[in-house]
């Protein structure tokens, strides 16, 4: 569905040509894009408490213009890298929610046959390349996928994510570096949630103005609103054509914010319930695309209230499918650990 | 006074060299700080400065002679007022220094305070002997060539990069400066810059660009300048290369090689002497291969890089120069998880990889001469481990003595002994002994150095220990 989605933008954009305001198609395909990944984290939270999902889980609540946004101007062939905050780009990406689900719930219907779990799901053929635990781990993971595009010269670039935590890791600066050098196509993605766990961004890092951490390896960079879809899109924009070009990569900061704790069982005692609840009333992306939809009559409340329902139903079979589909085979313990050569 | 002038070793492993070119003639005023000649290493070329004043008396190497050995004399210079061809020297001058404005060797790069020459003992080291008539893979019946473990490997990746465009190679000085220990000689002028990379010195960050290189679909070989610097990309190597097969559910593999020369070199100290075969191999996810001979190295570097999971290539600095015979069928490899018996014998069975299959070889010679005939195994590939061939040796001569260079605490030598536990208990007639690298850091000093390292002694006794003699 979400693919779908994406292809229907993609073509509208094209037609669109320099104009940036979106067109309503656009603009309701990514209410749409952004409440499944809303519904389908509230439901793996839900999940999660019922004991139906185990070990770690992170959720993507408040975050969802910056994916969405992003996904907005990816082209097919692209690729995409995270971290372990990652239920919202796969969906982002157009993998099928139920494979999502049932991964979360260990099950063998899930992308990693119940292997994986949370973090580590991976689509070749969404371009989606995981789903990494190690903070940090991913931005030379990425950096590679940039440089496997680079080699083939096949006009992609690779989108790698990452959060204000990770920004403090060596690695990141020993992948800058390299990608700044060789001029890579790769467009560096920090969400800056503004706490790496329990550490607000202030506590753990010198220097507060993210989109910066580029600078001594001549990256440009900036910081977006990444709370405003259409915001992030028109960045996105610029900094994928930057990359794609050949002109190496770029920093966007996107300052984003995350309602949830930083895996389930974080009380989330570092921040305030009043900081919370300003975000989410003054800042939601959700709500805030809403108020536009509404606002520039690009649609009304039924036909709202009738994508509110299609994405309930594509959650409820998620979660239908996550639960009736079996526990892995215990044959499958032994698999996978080397291909036969 | 005259003062012999002696061949200087210009690297750690240094233990011969070409005399390239004289750049003073006899007769010719010498100052200290003049260049005296070229030397070619195995390595890279060098210029000697004189140490002493005088005049260059008698040249004794022409130049252009092959295999000079360290320590010896190659020239005498006389003082200004003697007369030429006086007496015989007395005077050594055994302090030749490589000029400063010399090509960086390899440690050098890493550790400058490596760089002062070493004073070399009189007599040389005792490294691996040279290549020994040990018969080829038994299916093996093609043309041979004789050639360094070094160019081996260099013919290996440039066989296997002509073979597959999907193949590349990254690391520290592996281009332009033709590979710190020039095993990717030649590569850049062949392949180019795109496929022959210069990485800066950043070892996590390139090995996880590496890995993410081999997700998109490539087939990278990484280089470590040494393994000892993959300490800092460990992660990637385990985390990211052997786990994400198994955690995408078979979605997403890694064919990547990540090689270099692990282990010992020479008088380079304890974070520079590192033997991580029982590292890596503890790791599911990955296969570790050592190769000892040329041609090992060659057919498994070439199964490395065709093999479609990660796999750590663990080669040896002391080997690099060593001679075998070769098959020269590009066709040819070795499969990865096969270990070969490179000395049969009926007695005790003795297992070792890397260049400690020198030291075992050396040690079944002597074994020889005290009537125990030493059935010496090769392990080739450390995981997976070829358990068959090695219970098949011991089921004949029911003992068993492990070798490695590496520290024994849950050594390689550790996993065979749980082995033979499992699967040939009933056959021993002695308990396994290891002998490993004894459990320090490695020291500097030469002598310190030398009773840390597995020696051919120490396996002699293992094995006369064993067989109750």
């Amino acid at each position: 569905m979400a693919k779908a989605t994406q292809a229907k933008a993609g073509a509208t954009r094209a037609a669109r040509g320099k104009d940036s305001s979106a067109t309503s198609e656009e603009l309701i395909a990514y209410y749409r894009d952004m409440l499944l990944i809303r519904r389908f984290e509230e439901k793996a939270g839900q999940l999660y408490g019922m004991g139906l999902i185990g070990g770690f889980c992170h959720l993507y609540i408040g975050q969802e213009a910056v994916v969405v946004g992003m996904q907005a101007v990816a082209e097919e062939g692209d690729s995409i890298i995270t971290s372990y905050r990652d239920h919202g780009h796969m969906l982002a990406c157009g993998m099928d929610p139920k494979g999502v689900m049932a991964e979360l719930t260990g099950r063998r219907g899930g992308y990693s046959k119940g292997k994986g779990g949370s973090m580590h799901m991976f689509s070749r053929e969404k371009g989606f390349f995981g789903g990494h635990g190690i903070v940090g781990a991913q931005v030379p993971l990425g950096t590679g996928l940039a440089f496997g595009h680079h080699y083939r010269g096949d006009g992609k670039v690779c989108m790698t994510y990452l959060g204000d935590g990770a920004v403090n890791q060596g690695q990141v600066y020993e992948a800058f570096n390299i990608a700044s050098l060789w001029k890579l196509p790769v467009v560096y993605i920090i969400e800056n949630n503004k706490y790496a766990m329990g550490t607000s961004q202030q506590r753990s890092s010198a220097g507060t103005e993210l989109c910066k951490r580029g600078v001594a390896y001549d990256i440009p960079g900036v910081q977006v609103d990444g709370m405003d879809v259409l915001k992030v899109r028109e960045a996105g924009e610029m900094a994928i054509a930057h990359a794609r070009a050949g002109n190496g990569p770029y920093i966007l900061e996107m300052m984003t914010y995350r309602y949830r704790g930083h895996s389930m069982s974080d009380p989330a005692k570092y921040r305030s319930k009043e900081e919370v609840a300003k975000m989410r009333q003054e800042h939601d992306p959700i709500d805030h695309l809403r108020d536009r939809l509404l606002t520039g009559n690009h649609t009304d409340e039924a036909a709202l209230k009738s994508i509110d329902k299609e994405i309930k139903e594509v959650v409820s079979t998620a979660t239908e499918f996550a639960q009736s589909s079996q526990e892995p085979d215990p044959a499958e313990l032994y698999t996978d650990v080397l291909i036969e050569a | 006074m005259a003062i012999d002038i002696l061949m200087p070793a210009l690297s750690p492993t240094m233990t011969e060299g070409k005399l390239a070119k004289w750049l003073k003639s006899p007769g010719d005023q010498v100052k200290a700080g003049d260049i005296l000649a070229e030397i070619e290493t195995d390595k890279a070329t060098m210029e000697v400065e004189a140490v002493d004043e005088g005049v260059l008396d008698r040249i004794l190497v022409d130049a252009g002679t092959d295999n000079v050995a360290v320590n010896s004399v190659i020239a005498v210079l006389r003082g200004e007022d003697e007369a030429a061809g006086a007496e015989p020297a007395k005077k050594t001058d055994g302090a030749a220094a490589p000029a400063p404005q010399a090509q960086a060797e390899a440690q050098e790069a890493k550790a400058p305070e490596t760089k002062a020459p070493e004073p070399k003992p009189a007599e040389p080291k005792a490294v691996a002997p040279k290549a020994a008539p040990i018969p080829m893979e038994a299916d093996y019946t093609g043309p041979t060539v004789t050639q360094t473990v070094r160019e081996a490997l260099r013919d290996a990746m440039a066989e296997e990069m002509r073979r597959d465009e999907n193949v590349f190679l990254m690391g520290e000085e592996v281009a332009e400066y033709q590979g710190a220990y020039k095993v990717s000689q030649g590569l850049l002028e062949e392949f180019g810059s795109r496929r022959v990379i210069d990485t800066p010195i950043t070892e996590h960050g390139f090995t996880g660009i590496g890995v993410g290189a081999a997700f998109s679909g490539l087939r990278p070989i990484v280089e470590f300048m040494t393994f000892n610097f993959a300490m800092q990309a460990i992660d990637q190597i385990i985390n990211s290369a052997s786990k994400t097969l198994y955690m995408s559910g078979g979605q997403l593999g890694c064919p990547i090689v990540f090689r270099g020369p692990n282990g010992a070199a020479a008088r380079v100290a304890a974070q520079h002497s590192q033997c991580y075969a029982s590292w890596y191999a503890h790791c599911p996810g990955l296969k570790v291969v050592a190769p000892w001979s040329a041609a090992d190295a060659k057919g498994l570097l070439k199964s490395a890089i065709r093999d479609p999971n990660p796999v750590v290539f663990l080669e040896n600095e002391i080997m690099y120069g060593q001679s075998f015979e070769v098959p020269s069928d590009p066709n040819w490899i070795v499969p990865i998880g096969k270990a070969r018996v490179v000395r049969p014998g009926k007695d005790v069975t003795i297992t070792a990889f890397s260049r400690m299959v020198s030291v075992a070889l050396t040690a079944a010679e002597d074994l020889a001469k005290e009537g125990i005939e030493a059935e010496v195994i090769d392990l080739r590939t450390i995981r997976p481990l070829d358990v068959e061939t090695i219970v098949a040796s011991v089921q004949k001569t029911n003992r068993l003595v492990t070798l490695e260079e590496g520290w024994p605490f849950a050594g390689i030598g550790s996993e065979l002994s749980a082995v033979m536990m499992e699967s040939a208990f009933d056959w021993l007639d002695a308990p396994v002994a290891r002998v490993a690298g004894i459990d320090v850091p490695m020291p500097y000093a030469a002598n310190l150095e030398k009773m840390a390292l597995p020696q051919p002694q120490t396996v002699v006794e293992a094995a006369k220990r064993v067989c109750y003699r």
